[in-house]
């Protein structure tokens, strides 16, 4: 018998939203696995097990909030290993210290007999919407409550809404006390969660920062020559060509592949790259690209397009949101040249890329214009001192000047 | 049936709205600098591509990703190198 736990997704979550099971007592799980999707200040992530097991008991109900580290659910492991808990990422997951300030959130009572049948979606629309789902009646054959039913309900609730209210946030006085969570708490909680893990990285983390400019000629003429040849649809982004530079210059200096827990450093062997990606609606999610130096430069881009799709489509996985073993960030875009990041934590660097302009460039004594990117590095002193983060620089200048071998 | 400056635009609009949902492409003016005013970045941007391609049939290289920086340049661009 295993406990199954509300899991930790990052430094900055403390509670999580059971938004719904995918599995009912009696199913066998195995290995990666979905078995609920939870929903944080990131979004509704698809929550995985590590483990091959059997559902016994499902403890919570779906719309309830708990904290970091709550039982959801009692498993049984298939192979026979006694355990307390079940690991709900691929390692030992550096967990923030269990919540101090929240305070256990009382389950409400639902009627197991008449539990609804209602989409994730649904669920979450019918939150905004401020529709009681006990009135709303599923259309389908299963008779599940699905987006269309909620929304039906919706404008019965609403004399004839503008359409522009849709997107146009209530004016303030509009909302009630007791108003359900909206697109602006949403927002809320992300700030909040930024802000949380933000500021225990500036308190508890001496940061050292290096830069170096890299001539990027050579690495853009092989890429505008190699997706010449390509359609559009299989063109690569500058920006692949980054990630593949950073994964391959952490197997050369591994120092920075890692996290700082119990006061030492612990070097990860998998290269996880957390991206940065910016919401349109503001905030931030940096889902992790896995095993990025053992993927090619096409698989690089696709699994960056389906990040991308999925987190601003709000279905990350758990393993994704966890798992990073140093974050990347590339503000190149907006015409930033050079960017200072703030460490995650328990990671231990941060690598940022600036926009790729041109500049002037001197060597041998002559001076040219080239396409130049600024890299920085913010590194934890406590766990590397800045040789390493200068070593870790230069093998990323190294790695983009032999593009071919990328 | 060639197609009008009309019905390029139209398409571009509906392309931009796809990939920035929050913004409104109609408002953008004929010169402005449609990734900076509507906050575009290179992904985004390749999408867009994509869409062109797929709506007009045209390929555009890499190469002249930089004529296509205004509504007015996205157009003429595209009028240049359908294929009606």
């Amino acid at each position: 018998m295993a406990e199954f736990r509300m899991p930790s997704l990052g430094a900055d979550m403390r509670t999580g939203t059971l938004v719904a099971w995918k599995v009912k007592p009696g199913d066998h799980l195995k290995h990666g696995d979905i078995i609920a999707d939870v929903e944080t200040d990131k979004g509704i992530m698809e929550i995985e097990v590590f483990e091959n097991c059997i559902v016994e008991e499902l403890l919570l109900e779906p719309d309830t909030k708990v904290p970091v580290g709550t039982p959801m659910a009692r498993l049984k492991l298939e192979d026979g290993v006694e355990k307390e808990t079940i690991a709900v990422t691929d390692r030992e997951t550096p967990s923030p210290p269990p919540a101090i300030e929240s305070p256990t959130i009382p389950v409400p009572e639902l009627p197991r007999e008449e539990r609804l049948r209602v989409s994730p979606l649904a669920r979450k629309l019918a939150a905004e919407l401020d529709v009681d789902l006990t009135q709303v009646k599923g259309a389908g054959a299963d008779g599940a409550i699905h987006q269309m039913d909620v929304e039906e309900a919706a404008k019965k609730l609403q004399p004839a809404p503008k359409p522009a209210e849709k997107v146009v946030a209530p004016p303030p006085e509009a909302k009630s006390p007791e108003a359900k969570p909206t697109t602006t708490d949403f927002q809320a909680g992300m700030r909040r969660a930024i802000a949380a893990a933000m500021s225990r990285s500036n308190r508890d983390i001496p940061h050292y920062y290096l830069e170096t400019r890299i001539d990027m000629s050579h690495a853009l003429q092989w890429l505008e020559a190699e997706n010449q040849k390509r359609s559009i649809k299989e063109r690569i982004l500058p920006v692949v060509l980054l990630i593949k530079a950073v994964a391959k210059a952490l197997t050369d200096v591994p120092e920075l592949n890692g996290y700082w827990i119990d006061d030492q450093l612990q070097v990860q062997e998998a290269i996880h790259i957390g991206f940065a990606i910016s919401l349109r609606q503001g905030g931030l999610v940096t889902p992790a690209i896995h095993h990025a130096d053992l993927k090619s430069l096409d698989e690089l881009m696709a699994a960056l397009r389906d990040l991308i799709e999925r987190t601003r489509g709000g279905h990350l996985r758990s393993s994704e949101l966890s798992d990073a073993t140093i974050t990347l960030t590339s503000l190149g875009d907006i015409g930033v040249e050079k960017v200072y990041g703030v460490i995650y934590p328990p990671q231990v660097a941060l690598v940022g890329f600036g926009k790729i302009a041109e500049q002037p460039w001197a060597e041998r004594g002559m001076l040219d214009v080239r396409p130049v990117l600024t890299a920085t590095l913010a590194g934890d002193h406590r766990a590397t001192d800045g040789i390493i983060g200068a070593r870790f620089l230069q093998a990323i200048n190294t790695h983009l000047q032999a593009v071919e071998k990328l | 049936m060639a197609i009008t400056e009309i019905q390029i635009k139209e398409t571009i609009f509906k392309l931009l709205k796809n990939i920035a949902p929050d913004s409104s492409p109609e408002a953008l003016g004929q010169e402005d600098d449609v990734r900076e005013t509507l906050g575009i970045d290179s992904y985004d941007f390749l999408n867009f591509m994509i869409g062109l391609n797929e709506e007009f049939g045209v390929e555009i290289p890499e190469t002249d990703y930089g004529k296509l920086i205004t509504l007015n340049d996205m157009t003429q661009y595209i009028l240049a190198h359908a294929q009606s």
